[in-house]
Order: structure tokens, then C-alpha cells, then sequence
């Protein structure tokens, strides 16, 4: 008599990755600190709006101090800073997301084709060698300079910032997962499955869709953590030397860079933007390195 | 080893001509171009002689090879003409900055001491706090010294310099006033009042980069160690009886140096990029503040040499940090 009931239902992956996620706290304190970010940025404005005010309202509310009208007191126009937090946060975060998503496209491509076909592979990782030797910061702050103008003609200044920066930060930040996708696909090729799904004439096509992609998943998605820090800290380092976004489209970048005229008078219009920014890049560096542990699944068993 | 050497200086040529083409095809085609500057109501014979004196009339390939005839040709020429008073280089056109109508590299070997003195004692500093921090981190795995220095790099990955260097600024400029605010490049070094005041205005970009690097590099070093203390010749060492000592500053150390000595060279060029940042934040008139500068007065030749020289930086010290580890690591042979 064999009692079967004394066997648990078999754990989902899912399930094991996030039992090993918890156990990583600095995983989990980021996961708190950035849903806290998002559900304020996202969420906060449905809440909290400054009044519209008119123009000699706004020159008698200017350089406020905190109270309870004003939070985060008000700037030198006398706009509210804790709303032009929530707004500079939507941006921010966006810009993260957004050039993530490029880099990350670009370069699971890229290491897809280069590490699949060995034909492929040497010139594209020559392409890739020598953009990594690109020097970036001052290319992106060259491309943001000349083609600022010409894209805010087209698109207006708003959208045309956000496309520009979220594009050139894609285009130049895609080399690391077309490294890590390679070396993942070269060795997944050797794979019995894959020479198996090769031998029975899946066209090479289906077999990157079907059997690799999937499985290069778990080192991609640590890669596009890490690379939504990579692409916050660019954009505040473009709007920091003043060539990122305009000042009524503003990021944290931004706030911080406006608020370094007024710094010996009012330190926390730095601080706060230095802080959002801070703690945002470090969440995500952490839920970053929970994730590796997680997805791992020799590290799993443990 | 020789032959390595070799080929990856072989293989640098082309891979600096293509970064060349495409810094000089991104600067060149982009639409804020001189040509676009010139208002419409100049005459177009006049139009034709301001696009000439800035040598943009020609097709797009010979003012390319142009310019690289310039920066590999004439340049280097200029350079020995002004070293040993020979006049190879003359009648020979240099690269113009349209900013100040003068050659380029002389202002830029004028901003480059700026640069090195504050850049170079940044990094020094980085690496002398990294390593320590990494090999007791390492030696005394999962201690609460450990735990700090994983958190103090994980702080040192994630705030961006611009930060840390304006709490500094508050902190300490304002609040304490300890550190002058702005740098003042125009002092010199002359007697102990003046090197004591060097130092202080020095403190605050030195310490901003140095943490920031040292992060990195003491992530390395503790990685590095662990994995070489768990090795047989540590047990063996440890067997005969050698102190701790030199067991662990000994043979560790100096084995797990091997990879952090690739790490260290392989940081110098991004630095000169962070070097932006800090210059900007500061006042120190070096490279990082003369692009910053070309950028903004649309000073083209200015930005293409320097993001060039940016790229040669980063090229070289990839190349010796490859040859590095092959020379420090006997099992490494590429040949």
C-alpha cells in the first residue's frame, strides 16, 4: 500500500523561480522600491495635481518651500516639484523601458544570427567588436546635438527628444546581449534536440523560433534588467549636460541638471531627482542580480 | 606571444579606420552642418567662398581621406616639427577648429595635463581603495565587512557620478565648506601653500571618480580571490606551513592579480568618458570640457578629432589588456 497523497504536486517553474527570487532580499527590497516607483510616477498624478494657476499666481508661489499645498515646495516659476517628479519619472522610466527593448531586440538578432550561422558569425562579431570600441558618450551627445532640431521639426519636441534618445541609446547598447546570446547559441547548437529538430528537416527558421529562443530566454531577460539601468543612467547623463530633454518635457536627468543653478539655496530640488534616479538604477541592479540567481537553474536546486 | 601582438595590431588598423568613417559619416552628414549655418542672405558667390575656406565644397570620400591624411600625416609631422625644431610639416594644412580658427591639437594637448592630473590621480585612488577593500572582502567571505563592501558596490554601480558628485559639492563645498566648489585650472604649483590648495580643489572630482571606480574593480578583486583561495597550491602552501601572510599576499594575491591588472586597463578609456561628467560638474577645463564645448559651438573638426582620439584610447587599451594577460599568464598561449 503505497500512500501517494504524501507527494506534493510537482512545483511550476515559475513558482521555483520566484521561491528562489524571495530568498535573494536585496532582489526583493528592489522589486518593492521600483513597484513603488512605478505605482508613483504612473499612478501619483491621479491623485495629486497643483492647481492650474495664472501668471501672477505662479511669480507669488515661486521658491516655496515644502508645506502641505506643496510637498516638495515649488521651483523657480513656481510650479509644483512633486508633480514635475511624477511627470519626470513617467518620462524617465519610459526612456529605460523603451531603449531596453531596442538594445535587447537588436542584439538577441544580432547574437542569434551570428552564433546560428557560422558563416554570419565572424563578420557580425567584428561589427560588434567595433562597436564596443565606439567611443558612446560622445557619439550620443554628437547625434542628440545635430539631430535634435531636424527630428523635433518632424515629430514636434517632445515626441522628437523621447524618439531620438530612446534610439540612439538602443542603437549603442545592444553589443553585451549580442555576446551573451551568442555564446548561449553556439553552445545550444551542439544540443542533441536541436541537431534532432535539424535531422527531421525543420528549416532553420522554426528552430531558432521553436527550440533556441526559448532557451537563451533566462540570460536575455538578466541582460535587459541590467541594460534599464544602462539606459536610465545615459539619458540622465544626456539631460544632465544639458542636452536631453526640453525643460517642460522633463526627466529626472533633467530636473537634476535644472536644478543645479539654484543648489547652494536649494539643495533638495537636487536631491530628490539625484535620489529617484539612484535608487531606481540600484532596484533594478538588484532585481537584476536575484533574477540571475533565480533563472539559474544549477543555483535553483540549492 | 610576438606573433599574437602582431596580428591584433594588424587587425586594430582596420577596425580604426571603420570607427574613423563613422564618426566622420555621423558628424558630417548630420543635418546641423556649416553649410546650413550661413544665413540665406548671403550672396551665393560669398556663400561659395565661406563653404571653401572651410574645405566642405569637396565630395564626401576626399574630404574624408583628407582628414585622415591630416590626423595620421600632418599632425604626427606638426608634432615632430615642435619637438625637435625641424619644419617637415610646413605649408601642410592641419586640422582647423572653426571655433578659434586654430589647429586642434595644440588645444587639445593644452587641456590634456587638466585631464590626466585629475582623471589620473582618480583612478589611483579608485584602485588603491578597490584592492584592499576586495582582498579582505574576499579573505573573510559572508563577514560583516564583506556584506558592507558588497553594498558599498552595489551604491558605487548604481549612483551616477553626476550625483555623487553633487551631494559632494553640497556636503562638503557648502555646507562644510572644506573644498573649493569650482576648480581653478589657471593655479600653479609653485610653493607648499599653493600644492596644499592644488590638493584641496583636487579632493572632490578625485574622490567622486576614485569611489566610482573603485566599485568596480573591488567586485573583481574579491571574485578574482575567492576563486584562487579555494585552489590546491593555497593548501599546499598553507601545508608547509607558511604564514597567513604569505599565503594570502603571496600566492593569492599575485595570482589573482592576473585578471584585475586586464579589468584596470580595460577601465582607463571609459573613465576619459565619465572624465565628461566630473570636468562638467567641476569646472576642470580638460578634454571632457573642450568637447562639451565643440559640441555646443558646432565646432566640427574639434569633435571628430576628439571622439577619434576617445576611440583610439579605447582601442589601445583593449590591445594591452589582451597582451597583458597573455604576458601574465603563462597558460595563456594564442599561438
Amino acid at each position: 500500500m503505497t500512500d501517494t497523497s504524501a507527494l506534493d504536486k510537482p512545483e511550476s517553474q515559475a513558482a521555483a523561480i520566484w521561491r528562489q527570487f524571495r530568498q535573494h532580499k536585496g532582489a526583493v527590497f528592489g522589486l518593492c522600491v521600483l513597484g513603488f516607483l512605478i505605482v508613483f510616477t504612473l499612478i501619483g498624478p491621479l491623485f495629486w495635481q497643483a492647481p492650474e494657476l495664472t501668471t501672477t499666481q505662479q511669480i507669488l508661489n515661486k521658491n516655496k518651500p515644502p508645506s502641505w499645498a506643496h510637498p516638495m515646495g515649488t521651483d523657480q516659476i513656481g510650479r509644483d516639484i512633486l508633480e514635475r517628479m511624477m511627470q519626470a519619472g513617467r518620462v524617465s522610466l519610459a526612456v529605460g523601458f523603451a531603449a531596453m527593448l531596442i538594445a535587447i531586440f537588436v542584439g538577441t538578432f544580432i547574437g542569434v544570427l551570428a552564433g546560428y550561422f557560422k558563416r554570419l558569425g565572424g563578420p557580425l562579431m567584428r561589427f560588434t567588436d567595433m562597436f564596443l570600441a565606439l567611443p558612446l558618450i560622445p557619439l550620443l551627445l554628437v547625434m542628440v546635438m545635430l539631430f535634435r532640431d531636424k527630428i523635433a521639426g518632424v515629430v514636434g519636441p517632445e515626441m522628437g527628444a523621447f524618439i531620438l534618445i530612446v534610439f540612439a541609446i538602443g542603437v549603442t547598447s545592444w553589443m553585451h546581449a549580442a555576446r551573451i546570446v551568442r555564446g548561449e547559441v553556439l553552445a545550444l547548437k551542439e544540443r542533441e534536440y536541436v541537431l534532432a529538430a535539424r535531422s527531421i528537416g525543420t528549416p532553420p527558421r522554426r528552430v531558432i523560433l521553436r527550440h533556441i529562443l526559448p532557451n537563451v530566454i533566462s540570460p536575455v531577460m538578466v541582460a535587459a534588467t541590467l541594460g534599464i539601468a544602462e539606459a536610465i543612467i545615459t539619458e540622465s547623463v544626456l539631460s544632465f549636460l544639458g542636452l536631453g530633454f526640453p525643460p517642460d518635457f522633463p526627466t529626472w536627468g533633467r530636473l537634476l541638471f535644472d536644478g543645479l543653478q539654484y543648489m547652494q539655496l536649494y539643495p533638495e530640488r537636487v536631491t530628490w531627482p539625484g535620489l529617484a534616479i539612484s535608487l531606481t538604477v540600484l532596484s533594478v541592479n538588484y532585481i537584476g542580480d536575484g533574477l540571475r540567481d533565480a533563472l539559474d537553474p544549477k543555483a535553483r536546486g540549492r | 606571444m610576438l606573433t599574437y601582438t602582431l596580428r591584433r595590431l594588424l587587425l586594430a588598423i582596420p577596425t580604426l579606420l571603420l570607427i574613423s568613417l563613422v564618426i566622420f559619416l555621423l558628424v558630417d552628414l548630420a543635418p546641423g552642418s556649416p553649410a546650413s549655418e550661413i544665413p540665406l542672405t548671403v550672396p551665393p558667390e560669398v556663400r561659395e567662398k565661406i563653404l571653401e575656406s572651410l574645405s566642405v565644397n569637396q565630395p564626401i570620400f576626399v574630404r574624408y581621406l583628407l582628414w585622415l591624411k591630416q590626423f595620421f600625416w600632418v599632425e604626427p609631422l606638426n608634432g615632430i616639427d615642435w619637438l625637435f625644431g625641424t619644419n617637415y610639416a610646413e605649408g601642410m594644412q592641419r586640422i582647423i577648429s572653426y571655433q578659434t580658427r586654430s589647429p586642434v591639437f595644440p588645444l587639445i594637448g593644452e587641456r590634456l595635463p587638466q585631464t590626466l592630473t585629475v582623471i589620473g590621480t582618480a583612478y589611483l585612488v579608485g584602485v588603491l581603495i578597490a584592492l584592499p577593500i576586495g582582498i579582505y572582502s574576499a579573505y573573510r567571505q559572508y563577514s560583516l565587512f564583506d556584506q558592507f563592501g558588497t553594498m558599498f558596490a552595489m551604491i558605487g554601480f548604481s549612483v551616477p557620478t553626476f550625483f555623487t558628485g553633487t551631494v559632494f559639492i553640497i556636503v562638503f563645498g557648502v555646507w562644510l565648506g572644506w573644498f573649493p566648489t569650482k576648480y581653478d585650472t589657471t593655479l600653479e604649483v609653485t610653493d607648499w601653500d599653493s600644492f596644499v590648495k592644488q590638493l584641496r580643489q583636487m579632493a572632490m572630482p578625485v574622490m567622486v571618480l576614485g569611489l566610482a571606480n573603485a566599485a568596480a574593480i573591488s567586485r573583481y578583486m574579491r571574485s578574482s580571490m575567492l576563486e584562487n583561495m579555494r585552489q590546491d597550491y593555497v593548501r599546499t602552501a598553507r601545508a608547509k606551513g607558511m604564514s597567513e601572510r604569505t599565503v594570502v599576499l603571496k600566492h593569492v594575491l599575485r595570482n589573482s592579480m592576473i585578471p584585475v591588472v586586464t579589468i584596470i586597463a580595460l577601465g582607463i578609456p571609459s573613465i576619459f568618458g565619465g572624465a565628461i561628467i566630473t570636468e562638467n560638474l567641476f569646472g576642470v577645463n580638460g578634454i571632457g570640457a573642450a568637447l562639451i564645448g565643440a559640441i555646443r559651438g558646432n565646432d566640427l573638426p574639434m569633435v571628430q578629432t576628439l571622439a577619434f582620439i576617445f576611440a583610439i584610447l579605447i582601442v589601445t587599451f583593449n590591445l594591452i589588456a589582451d597582451v597583458l594577460y597573455g604576458l601574465l599568464d603563462p597558460r595563456i598561449r594564442y599561438d
